[in-house]
């Protein structure tokens, strides 16, 4: 490697330079740990001083499970940039898996509902395996075929076996979800995610979304990275399903159908394709927008459509765009990393 | 030993033989041209030399070993880096990033390190960020190493792609018309940029060009390529004033 010798000023400017550049990383690292602490302190207080209600504390533990479904799905769609409709598969997979685990199982909660997280979360990592193999053979629109109709042939397996229950569903499972377990499980996701996507094998799986030919004449090794991103993604989706499983009490294969996984698409693609915090706030709006839209009831899922299309124009109008790069310098945190 | 040894290298599509009975022997620390008239099959060469096709006959070898067969990802691996005719980088990344992907085989952290933040993640990650800064010093692109790749002029992208395939660290380095759609003035800079490149990375370069002035003013061998066999071979000087190479170019 060719090295030119250094004068002592231009190493000290180096030096600084790289300082400023830590403090700037820092500084957003810090940032996200103090609002990830302030929202889960906030909403907390909001539960214990009844400001949220019923309905609202309600809707919490769904938000967090968007979250985790978004933030999962975007590795996939957003950094791998293959297109997968089959979300909601990996969820209910691991949905079935956990909640049978909880439901035999006889140990103590504080072991058994971890426990169950991630027996659902592995169960559907295998499915993320099976539905991989194909995803190295096909891309685009034939993948996004083939993951479609994985979510269908998984719902409608679930619907004519007994031990899931069949269609009328599986009954039974205590309710261990609560705000905590699910803002816990929320965060890793997003720690892990965020911090993949930051590492080599992060850019690895960027670089195939961007160029997969010269991808693999840098020596990328394409086959297991998109597996990676499957089983990655599919792992924290069934660790979600387990939570949705443990909040509603009951599973039904029609949930998980492919509305479900079109909704979480929505989430990702309205957050903006490998954009982590846009995943995040997109998911805490799509999730609360119909519950706030429920007073006006016959006009319901006109107006929440009406409300999805001007999001998703003003979210590439050039405006908002500038509000956000304004709100952004103030704040002194640079720019994102993944697509525009 | 030559660094690069192909051997009667061959590749039919359907009927059609693209490339026939190619043979070529580089040393080590050459810089070295191939050229031809459009569509004499001097990328398919390429194609060959990186594991994108397998050829249909012949052998080649890099310093001894033999690498037909081997997929891409494996060639680059053992020591071949390629750029292409039609710019190929990884347009969203940022600059620096391009090129740490280029450098991703040669760190050994691996994805729970990533995920986890172990020490290994940071003093890796730290290494990785020094020698991309300096391999970007190399050509001048250290000021653009935060703008996404798409945003750099076209001629900063030839250097980013050159500095990418180096930063995989190969023996070998193949430029597909690095000169491409540049002007003069570009293309004088190119030059001295590939003769450094050759002279402090100690590399041995294969390159394909149609611009005459680099290829007279760099390459000290060449092979011109008609119709997928060679037409001519040996000292640049001597092959540019070959008359069959000019009606080859010109016609008759």
């Amino acid at each position: 490697m060719a090295k030119k010798q250094m004068t002592g000023s231009e190493k000290l400017i180096l030096a600084q330079t790289q300082l400023k550049a830590n403090l700037k990383k820092r500084k957003k690292t810090v940032f996200a740990v103090i609002l990830g602490i302030a929202a889960f302190i906030i909403c907390n207080v909001l539960i214990s001083t009844g400001a949220l209600g019923r309905q609202g504390s309600g809707l919490l533990v769904p938000i967090c499970i968007n979250i985790m479904l978004a933030v999962s799905l975007n590795l996939i769609v957003g950094f791998l940039g293959e297109l997968s409709l089959g979300h909601a598969g990996f969820m209910s997979v691991g949905a079935y898996a956990g909640c049978l685990f909880t439901i035999h199982a006889n140990l103590p909660t504080i072991i058994e509902f971890p426990l169950a997280l991630i027996i659902g979360g592995l169960t559907a990592a295998v499915f993320g395996v099976i539905i991989g193999l194909p995803a190295l053979r096909l891309n685009g629109d034939y993948l996004a075929i083939v993951t479609l109709a994985f979510g269908e042939i998984i719902r409608s397996i679930i619907n004519s076996l007994d031990f899931t229950g069949g269609a009328g569903g599986l009954k039974g499972i205590n309710k261990f979800s609560n705000f905590s377990v699910a803002y816990i499980a929320a965060m890793i996701t997003i720690v892990v995610i965020v911090n993949l996507v930051n590492s080599r094998h992060g850019r690895a799986i960027t670089a195939i979304r961007d160029n997969i030919i010269s991808a693999e004449a840098t020596g990328i090794n394409v086959v297991f990275y998109k597996l990676l991103s499957f089983v990655i993604a599919a792992f924290f989706a069934g660790a979600a399903g387990v939570l949705y499983g443990h909040h509603l009490a009951i599973l039904k294969p029609g949930t998980f159908d492919f509305n479900k996984s079109i909704e979480i698409l929505v989430i990702v693609v309205l957050g903006g394709m490998g954009s982590i915090p846009g995943s995040i706030i997109a998911a805490i709006v799509i999730t609360l927008l119909p519950e706030v839209l429920r007073d006006l009831s016959d006009y319901r899922m006109l107006i929440y459509s009406i409300a999805l299309i001007v999001m998703m124009l003003s979210s590439s109008s050039t405006h908002l765009a500038e509000l956000r790069m304004k709100i952004r310098k103030k704040l002194g945190l640079s720019g994102r990393k993944g697509v525009a | 030993m030559p660094l690069l040894q192909v051997k009667n290298l061959g590749i039919n599509f359907g009927g059609l033989k693209a490339v026939d009975d190619f043979s070529v022997n580089i040393e080590k620390g050459m810089l070295y041209g191939l050229i031809g008239p459009n569509g004499a099959g001097k990328t398919t060469v390429f194609n060959l030399l990186t594991g994108v096709y397998k050829p249909s006959t012949g052998t080649f070898r890099l310093d001894g070993q033999i690498l037909n067969g081997k997929s891409p990802i494996e060639i680059n691996r053992m020591g071949i880096a390629r750029t292409f005719q039609n710019i190929r980088l990884f347009s969203h990344m940022s600059v620096m990033d391009n090129v740490k992907v280029g450098l991703h085989n040669h760190q050994t952290y691996n994805v729970f390190d990533g995920i986890f933040r172990t020490p290994k993640y940071y003093r890796e990650e730290k290494a990785m960020n020094e020698e991309a800064v300096e391999l970007l010093k190399v050509f001048d692109l250290e000021k653009e190493k935060d703008n996404r790749a798409y945003n750099l002029p076209y001629g900063k992208q030839r250097k980013l792609e050159i500095a990418r395939a180096l930063a995989t660290k190969p023996k070998l380095l193949l430029l597909d018309e690095p000169a491409a759609g540049m002007n003069p003035n570009e293309t004088e800079e190119l030059m001295s940029t590939i003769r450094f490149v050759r002279d402090n990375f100690d590399m041995t370069i294969l390159l394909i060009e149609h611009d005459m002035r680099l290829v007279g003013g760099i390459c000290e061998e060449v092979t011109v390529l008609n119709f997928g066999t060679e037409l001519a071979k040996g000292k640049t000087s001597e092959v540019l004033n070959d008359p069959r190479v000019i009606t080859a170019y010109l016609g008759e």
